[in-house]
């Protein structure tokens, strides 16, 4: 029937008008087809570029700061410190409690006019300069301080002058002082110690992300501590040891399941467990940490898994035919041997952790810290958050300093993957 | 002494004790006839599975005991404090409580330097010795109890001992508690959600929070004041978590996810995908907060403009749309590589047949592969939606914090999550509607992703099979 069929029908005519013109159209909807997916691709791809060009445009002047000079005199008798308390053996508490602010308030005087140019905090550089060196006690000397905000970034080029001035954002007058200042050889613009060093504030040229950084690499050290031998254990467990039963399809089921929760609901159950059912300290690294653990662990689990199944079955017949116990193989033969892959799945789980925001927010790590924490249960605030939190303030110098904050937290992961990177490519094994 | 310093303490006594045993292990192991087979004098086990096993009976009960009074001791200590102050000047309630031993606890740590209670200078010298003669009385009884788990354990070490069974049934106990912390966890947010939403549901009914459409929960700072209760209707809040993470974002993301993946499979030549994949990785690492904060910065903006541009006078700064569109490209790398999973495990068979019988490769993916690969698609177009409506930071910073009920994408709506973290950032009172109302949302949320979840990974697990 079927031969029959075909021998009745004409041979197609390859060459004909109506059959070219067919393939041609073929062709043409694969090429456009095949062009729509690297369109979607490079679309994407330029997204992330576009991503990070803006973040390094609006943020690596973030790094730089602006400096007025100013000569400070370090009388005892305005700071109120007592010169023989200076040298004795509590002299850094002595000079700590020092009234800097009036040295600070003298010595900006002799700028007249333009001393409005100088920050609000400059004298904790004062404070800082002088309890390095308490020899200076007494004397008078140059010192640089930041210069305020608005100034910051005019020398920065911010502000597009030809406007008129209610709608730059910088009066007449800050101009006039900041032009002053230059013709005098006063303004300099240098790398942006504070930013490095410091913590939160409510001026952005104080604002610093050390503070932000410590209380991120607490937080991230209780979550290592917690998931890491908590997530390595399960997984041993679930993938050496544990029957085919009710309880076992519920552990995996949970740990699915948990991987997929939404980081915020995590956040709820750091409130309601941590914070008012065990009344842990608010806006601690240590309960970021637990929460943080949580939403680890079953990364680290399912990753753990994985690792621990491509240990070939034969690593453990060798082991266990020579008389080594169930226990033994699998921590002196499948774990060394899972290890890479685990700890590579660990890093990346660490790296979502370091980025995760809103489960941080509930436990009230959005505080307003100025100091950094000194340990695991002091106020401390982290990475992402302080992204957050300069985001929302409406201090037009924050911009660049969200931004700033961006680019060391973007650094900080890329380091991470990168060694995860390095570890898979190093020490991962094809059997 | 800290309960810290005697933990430690604690491990360093487990480590000596551990080189004893292990050295009692060896010196039995090398009697005549120890290394044997079998005999009356052939050791069970290898020395150090003796030095854990002593080890072990010296930590784990004095640990336990620790444990045990690091949970009371606040409250016992506390006790003490209080009934160290004269009775007139003692605080009554719960809450004056509370405040007097932070107080107390802030002189003794250092943090405050004068009191605002007069009673508490004093109260301050009576907990830290209290503490102190606390923490020696339990350090007392760890190291006795460790001494006597010592002495029991070392005097159990016999040639024929099974130490190695004994120290694996430890190790086996550990593996399972590691495991149950799953179970655990589930359980803390079910329950938690659950406890906390009930309280919400006493004050406001499930009934007018799943179907009403006027959300305002109005700062509730004292009881009597007017207006104070506020409107729980939560439906808008669904609506734009709907609107936003299920339609605008997947309306970017799966399209463009659907065409990467098929390109780096089925296109691309090995070096480009070399380069384009990781490409897509980072996408997928880049923190949520990044997002937000462009998407506030950049997008929106740009956004509103357009809408200005279209006519509209009323354009928002925060738009549906901008947090839609971020959120999609968010969700690209996550589309993507469900897609590309769901698309290879398409058997080679039917592509080369395809092929063979004459379509061109678009034409193949289009007809074949796409429809073979179809459940899987779908199911990880779930997992993406789930994603989506449980992502907070993006729509906190750029969608806005009105409870619109709009499909106009250049108005600002707001979702779940943005109105989760607005309800529990500010100073509220533990108790009040508008606090629990947070949980409620979190239940509701949680309830949704779980099934989205379940669903679409048993649809994923089902297609897999298929093809195996």
């Amino acid at each position: 029937m079927n031969s029959a069929q075909s021998a009745s029908r004409p041979p197609t005519d390859w060459a004909s008008p109506k059959m070219r013109a067919r393939i041609a159209r073929r062709y043409r909807s694969e090429s456009i087809f095949r062009n729509l997916g690297l369109f979607a691709l490079v679309l994407a791809a330029s997204f992330l570029v576009f991503l990070l060009v803006t973040v390094v445009r609006d943020g690596w002047q973030g790094f730089l700061s602006t400096d007025i000079k100013i000569s400070a005199t370090y009388d005892p008798a305005v700071l109120g410190i007592d010169p023989a308390a200076a040298k004795g053996p509590d002299a850094q508490a002595a000079l700590q409690a020092g009234d800097f602010q009036a040295v600070m308030a003298a010595s900006v005087a002799k700028l007249g006019d333009d001393a409005d140019a100088v920050s609000e905090g400059a004298w904790l550089v004062l404070r800082r300069q002088l309890m390095d060196d308490p020899a200076l006690l007494g004397q008078t000397v140059p010192v640089w301080v930041p210069a305020k905000s608005t100034i910051d970034l005019l020398a920065k080029g911010k502000f597009d002058l030809s406007k008129p001035e209610i709608e730059r954002g910088v009066s007449d007058a800050d101009i006039a002082n900041f032009n002053d200042l230059k013709k005098a050889g006063l303004v300099r613009t240098g790398f942006n110690r504070i930013f490095i060093t410091g913590a939160d504030s409510t001026n952005p040229e104080l604002a610093g992300i050390w503070g932000a950084t410590v209380g991120s690499l607490l937080t991230l050290f209780v979550t290592l501590g917690l998931a890491f031998p908590v997530g390595v254990l399960s997984a041993i467990y679930l993938e050496e040891f544990a029957k085919r039963n009710r309880w076992t399809d519920l552990i995996e089921v949970s740990i699915n399941n948990l991987a997929a929760v939404p980081s915020i609901i995590y956040g709820l159950l750091g409130l309601a467990v941590f914070l008012n059912f065990f009344d842990m300290p608010r806006s601690a690294p240590i309960v970021g940490g637990l929460t943080l653990a949580l939403m680890t662990f079953p990364v680290i689990v399912i990753a753990g898994r994985v690792a621990i199944k491509s240990v070939p079955p034969s690593i453990r017949d060798a082991a266990l035919g020579i008389g080594a116990s169930k226990v033994q193989v699998v921590f002196q033969h499948v774990l060394p041997l899972a290890l890479p892959g685990i700890l590579t799945g660990t890093i990346i789980g660490m790296a979502r952790a370091l980025g995760e925001t809103a489960p941080l927010l509930m436990i009230g790590m959005r505080a307003f810290v100025s100091d950094t924490p000194g340990g695991l249960t002091s106020p401390a605030t982290a990475l992402p958050v302080q992204v957050f939190l300069w985001s929302d303030d409406v201090a037009r110098g924050f911009v660049e300093k969200t931004s700033a904050a961006i680019m060391v937290l973007l650094v900080f992961l890329l380091l991470m993957n990168s060694l995860a990177i390095y570890l898979r490519n190093k020490y991962e094994r094809r059997w | 002494m800290s309960l810290t310093v005697i933990s430690f303490l604690l491990v360093g006594l487990a480590l000596v004790a551990y080189f004893f045993a292990r050295a009692k292990g060896a010196a039995l192991a090398a009697r005549p006839g120890g290394t044997a087979r079998t005999g009356a004098a052939a050791v069970h086990s290898r020395p150090a599975y003796h030095g854990a096993f002593v080890a072990l009976w010296v930590a784990l009960p004095a640990l336990a005991l620790l444990a045990g009074w690091a949970a009371v001791s606040e409250g016992v200590v506390a006790d003490r404090v209080i009934a160290s102050v004269p009775a007139e000047s003692r605080p009554a309630t719960e809450l004056d409580r509370d405040a007097f031993m932070s107080e107390v606890r802030g002189i003794v740590t250092g943090e405050i330097e004068e009191a605002f209670n007069p009673d508490a200078n004093p109260a301050a010298k009576v907990y830290v010795t209290s503490k102190a003669n606390f923490s020696l009385m339990a350090g007392a009884a760890a190291a006795a109890l460790a001494a006597l788990g010592g002495l029991w354990g070392y005097s159990r070490l016999r040639p024929d001992f099974r130490a190695r069974t004994a120290v694996e049934k430890v190790v086996m106990w550990t593996l399972i508690l590691a495991s149950l912390v799953a179970i655990l966890t589930t359980l803390g947010i079910v329950l938690s959600l659950l406890f906390e939403s009930i309280r919400f549901f006493q004050k406001v009914s499930i009934v007018e929070f799943l179907t009403g459409t006027v959300w305002s929960p109005q700062t509730a700072i004292r009881a009597d004041q007017v207006g104070s209760s506020g409107a729980f209707g939560a439906v808008p809040l669904f609506w734009g978590t709907i609107f936003i993470g299920a339609i605008i974002a997947m309306i970017v993301a799966i399209p463009l996810g659907l065409m990467a993946a098929i390109y780096l499979t089925q296109y691309a030549p090995a070096r480009a995908r070399r380069i384009l994949k990781p490409l897509l990785e980072i996408l997928a690492g880049v923190p949520t907060v990044v997002y937000g904060f462009f998407a506030a910065l950049v997008v929106a903006p740009a956004v509103r403009a357009f809408a200005v541009s279209l006519g509209m006078t009323n354009a928002s700064s925060e738009s549906a749309l901008a947090a839609g569109l971020v959120m999609g490209i968010m969700i690209i790398p996550f589309v993507s590589s469900m897609a590309d999973d769901a698309i290879t495990a398409v058997p080679q068979a039917m592509r080369d047949g395809s092929l063979a019988m004459g379509a061109t490769t678009s034409e193949t993916i289009r007809k074949v592969l796409v429809p073979a690969a179809l459940p899987g698609i779908v199911g990880g177009v779930l997992l993406a939606v789930s994603r989506a409506i449980g992502e907070t930071m993006i729509v906190v910073m750029a969608a806005g914090l009105a409870a619109n009920m709009t499909a106009n994408p250049f108005q600002s709506v707001t979702t779940v999550t943005a109105q989760i973290v607005q309800l529990l950032t500010g100073d509220q009172e533990f108790d009040s509607a508008k606090t629990l109302s947070a949980f409620a949302l979190g239940l509701v949320l949680f309830v949704i992703t779980l099934l989205l979840n379940i669903y679409a990974l048993a649809v994923v697990k089902r297609y897999r099979e298929a093809y195996e």
